[in-house]
């Protein structure tokens, strides 16, 4: 038993739905009780989709479960199927109908409906969402495909056979889905980069692929693992079984982009790729050199996100944009050693957890001047007063957004540079509001040219330091002895910028009851501070 | 006042229901009671479904949280109770402000018959009063979305301290600022002794006894009614305060029932009735005869179908109501236009279905089903911000029409050439 505030992912039956409902021509019929269709508004309120998921729910009752709750599924898959006439369907259950043992799925293969029926047994107290996702596509391709895998010792064709075929070379592209962070955009981006590559797409999967699509992934040159938390296990089995290779490198960020290509061109047995691509392409590397830019050397960021996006930011924020990785981590157990590996790089330890608490802590300790995360790190980004960009899953309504904003490619970078750098600029005005404050048009924070009743016209100069109390009482120290910020301690403090404020006093705090003093003096302060820089 | 009107047989479905479970009321039960932690047993199913209801907007340390059900504790019951003391211990060392812990029992718990009035029993002994634990079930196969309070406040009622005496007990959560303003009301016609469970502190609860006289705030109370009155409290018959008229209503029939002279309560309501009538006037020409569809979701279709009618002249297509409690209803139903289809229960595609056949200009329905709906071609208005936004009362009562005016506003000011 687990004690869960917020989530990052859902039950893998909702990894499940997402998989459904990112396809055309499927249909998950799903034993569950009553308030499972809650699911529905992930799709239709934070996706903003103008239909309902494809999915059909038995919502059995606790006086079902005396009768045949066996019948209730039979009866809402004939219905399913009459209704809805999927080309393939998906049978499972939630967390509850797990508990009654119904087997929906042997009982979808016991009725002769006429269409491939996938068996789901997605553990629900053991899995979460992404691996459900994972686990759905790889069933579903697996049920479809496994008549046609070709028996043991048989040749597979080479990833140059487009140059027997006299044709382009072709990939599938798998992993985008419903509820994954931008992936909308994405496939559009990498289908404008490949077709200036020569390179065809064969299948998008799950998103708006059907049941017919998943049939001709075998004949693709290559598949690109674009997502790892939903098509790693069905690479990996489309290798093993096709002999199709897999180019997992996931090209978001300028390096990983040019990585990307060249490993897909030399896959393919392609010309290499240009290296001025990247800098005609993108903005981000000139921005990035700009001038301008230099204020973003060093700057402290904290990254938590799902392992795909999480390990991506990382590469970007240290090497692309030359930040300082102070923290890395991801929810996404199943990728947690790619990740470790990741922050091992940077010498770091990863943060592998779905405690959205203990990340909030592993935050503040860290002291970020950026947060890169999740909407929960966004909301403890807001509470330790920290500019944060959301770079992942699990979704609000505003990471769908109505303009074209990929991750991946060329334009993915352009995006990535703006929404990572403009929070931080936001963080900066504040900064130099804070410098400034001194100035009178700012003693109440922002002031319009308007003028107006608030303009403090008659006070103009109003030193922050008058304003600070003698001495401000603090809460008790762990000895019990209470600590005092004095008047010059304070307005010392005071000048220090916001974002590094919280920790310099928690380190002069640190050092002062080290030291059992009992009034922190802006000597203390700058004590404390040569004692912590050695 | 009822008169009677012919209504046809009632339509029960069954079938996919797109209505939320129980623990759905949670999100507005812990706005209520801010001294109170809703722990829900269950799965990491039950913490989305909140998650996804609440919505980030009330992303704070929450005042509730799911105790997530693993294989472990399948696997054994014994254990499954010691886990969840330890976790309880835990919880309650770190929020000391808890003051009443109510433990939400869910589908899976129901299903592997954990026990959770044993925990509160077990967890109470050893908190020795420093927090009062209760239990309740919000599970989806016994509860739909609003029953969920009734759980909570039926809970509740055992720790009642007894009175004998003369008070009105106001059940049901109302926002509080329209709580303040019947207090007030009630306080100008003479009625000073007024309670409402759920309080707004959970130890701070309402006496019972043989003189509480309960007017029902919400229509999905039942069991906590009937719990109330086992302590000998009478329900004082009346509509729901949706609306001028049913507000009045509801206001009166409680001034009747402690026999204040009728003229003093017309002389309070008279002027609301009249200047809260005025404030309709608009919205009543907006929504005349617009033809309305309600999908069953928060118990308050019908109140809300009568409001609509009879103060802003729509037209009544269907009126679903996820299940139909007769007595509750008693007051209500007769004010229904005669031939009103009232639904019980749902079977979603059909009932969708109907709404394609005989196209209303307003849809009432869950957030599942709004979107699509409307790229249908259908005007929706979404259930769930009825149990949020402060409707009840006259003053309310343009408010309550707005929120269905809006929709159709909207339309006719978006514009493409």
């Amino acid at each position: 038993m687990e004690l869960t505030l917020w989530t990052y992912e859902g039950p893998p039956h909702v990894g499940a739905m997402r998989i459904a409902a990112s396809m055309e021509g499927v249909h998950y019929v799903l034993h569950a009780p009553q308030g499972d269709t809650y699911a529905d508004l992930l799709f239709t309120m934070i996706e903003r989709r103008d239909r309902r998921p494809p999915v059909t729910y038995t919502t059995f009752q606790a006086r079902d479960l005396g009768g045949d709750t066996a019948e209730l599924v039979k009866r809402s898959i004939q219905q399913a199927v009459d209704r809805f006439k999927p080309e393939a369907l998906l049978v499972g259950e939630s967390c509850t109908a797990e508990l009654i043992q119904d087997q929906p799925g042997s009982l979808a293969c016991g009725m002769d409906l006429g269409v491939p029926v996938v068996s789901l047994e997605l553990p629900a107290y053991s899995k979460k969402e992404n691996w459900g996702a994972a686990e759905t596509l790889y069933q579903l391709c697996r049920g479809l495909l496994k008549s046609q895998v070709p028996a043991p010792g048989t040749a597979r064709p080479g990833p140059e056979r487009w140059k027997e075929e006299k044709r382009r070379p072709r990939v599938n592209l798998l992993g985008p889905s419903l509820l994954g962070f931008r992936c909308r955009d994405d496939v559009r981006e990498l289908r404008g980069l490949l077709a200036d590559h020569g390179i065809d797409v064969n299948v998008v999967a799950p998103l708006g692929a059907r049941p017919a699509d998943l049939i001709r992934l075998p004949q693709a040159d290559a598949n690109l693992c674009l997502y790892p938390e939903v098509a790693g296990p069905l690479c990996s089995w489309l290798e093993r079984n096709f002999g199709t290779p897999v180019v997992r490198t996931v090209p978001i960020g300028i390096g990983a982009t040019a990585q990307f290509l060249r490993e897909l061109c030399a896959l393919l047995g392609l010309e290499p790729p240009e290296l001025r691509e990247a800098d005609q392409r993108s903005r981000l590397p000139w921005y990035s050199k700009s001038v301008d830019s230099t204020y973003l050397t060093g700057k402290r960021v904290f990254i938590f996100a799902d392992a795909t996006h999480a390990i991506a930011a990382a590469r970007i924020a240290s090497r692309e944009l030359g930040f300082t990785v102070v923290g890395l981590g991801t929810y996404s157990r199943e990728q947690a050693r790619e990740v470790r590996a990741a922050a091992k790089e940077l010498g770091l330890e990863a943060l592998i957890s779905d405690d959205y608490l203990e990340v909030e802590q592993a935050m503040a300790e860290a002291a970020p001047e950026l947060v890169l995360g999740t909407q929960m790190e966004r909301h403890s980004a807001k509470r330790l007063g920290i500019p944060c960009a959301v770079i992942s899953a699990p979704l609000h309504v505003q990471d769908v957004p109505a303009r074209y904003a990929p991750q991946m490619g060329w334009e993915g970078a352009n995006v990535i540079f703006d929404s990572w750098v403009h929070p931080l600029m936001m963080g900066l005005e504040e900064h130099l509001i804070g410098m400034f404050r001194h100035d009178f048009e700012f003693v109440d924070g922002h002031l319009s040219h308007l003028g107006g009743a608030s303009a403090p016209a008659a006070q103009p100069v109003a030193a922050p330091v008058n304003e600070v109390p003698e001495v401000t009482p603090l809460s008790a120290t762990p000895e019990g002895g209470a600590l005092r910020w004095t008047a010059s301690g304070e307005a010392e403090l005071s000048r220090i910028p916001f974002f590094v404020r919280g920790k310099v006093r928690r380190n002069t705090e640190a050092y002062a009851n080290e030291r059992g003093v009992a009034e922190i003096t802006e000597e203390t302060l700058y004590e404390a501070k040569a004692h912590f820089s050695r | 006042m009822a008169q009677t009107s012919t209504l046809p047989p009632v339509l029960r479905e069954s079938g996919q229901r797109e209505v939320f479970c129980g623990l759905t009321s949670i999100v507005w039960l812990h706005r209520r009671m801010p001294d109170a932690f809703f722990l829900v047993v269950g799965s990491r199913t039950c913490a989305h479904l909140i998650q996804s209801a609440a919505g980030v907007m009330i992303f704070a340390e929450p005042r509730f949280g799911t105790a997530i059900l693993g294989e472990r504790d399948l696997a054994g019951l014994a254990d499954a109770n010691e886990e969840l003391d330890r976790l309880v211990g835990d919880l309650l060392a770190r929020r000391p402000e808890i003051r009443t812990l109510f433990l939400v029992g869910s589908c899976p718990s129901e299903v592997i018959k954990l026990d959770l009035a044993k925990a509160a029993e077990r967890i109470n002994t050893r908190m020795q009063g420093r927090v009062r634990v209760v239990n309740y079930s919000g599970s989806g196969i016994e509860t739909t979305f609003t029953q969920g309070e009734d759980g909570a406040l039926t809970s509740l009622v055992p720790l009642l301290p007894s009175n004998p005496e003369p008070q009105l007990l106001i059940v049901g959560t109302l926002a509080d600022g329209v709580e303040e303003r019947f207090l007030s009301l009630f306080a100008r016609m003479g009625l000073e002794t007024v309670r409402t469970l759920p309080p707004r502190q959970s130890t701070d609860l309402p006496p019972v006894g043989p003189g509480t006289r309960l007017l029902l705030a919400q229509p999905f109370v039942a069991d906590t009614v009937r719990a109330l009155e086992r302590r000998g409290a009478q329900r004082i018959s009346a509509p729901y305060p949706l609306g001028v008229e049913g507000s009045c209503a509801w206001m009166a029939a409680a001034a009747a029932a402690f026999g204040i002279d009728p003229e003093r309560v017309a002389a309070v309501l008279d002027p609301l009735a009249e200047r809260g009538r005025r404030a309709l006037e608009p919205l009543r020409r907006k929504l005349e005869g617009k033809r309305l569809f309600l999908l069953p979701d928060s118990q308050l279709e019908i109140p809300l179908a009568r409001f609509l009618h009879r103060e802003c002249g729509m037209e009544l297509v269907e009126v679903g109501t996820p299940y139909l409690d007769r007595q509750l209803m008693a007051e209500e139903l007769p004010l229904l236009p005669e031939g009103t289809q009232l639904s019980e229960g749902q079977d979603v595609e059909k009932q969708l279905e109907r709404i394609r056949a005989s196209r209303p200009d307003l849809v009432v329905c869950g957030m599942g089903l709004a979107n699509p709906l409307e790229a249908e071609g259908f005007a929706t208005k979404w259930s769930i911000e009825l149990v949020f936004s402060p409707i009840h009362g006259c003053d309310q009562a343009a408010d309550l029409a707005e929120l269905f005016a809006r929709p159709l506003n909207r339309r006719e000011l978006l514009q493409w050439n």
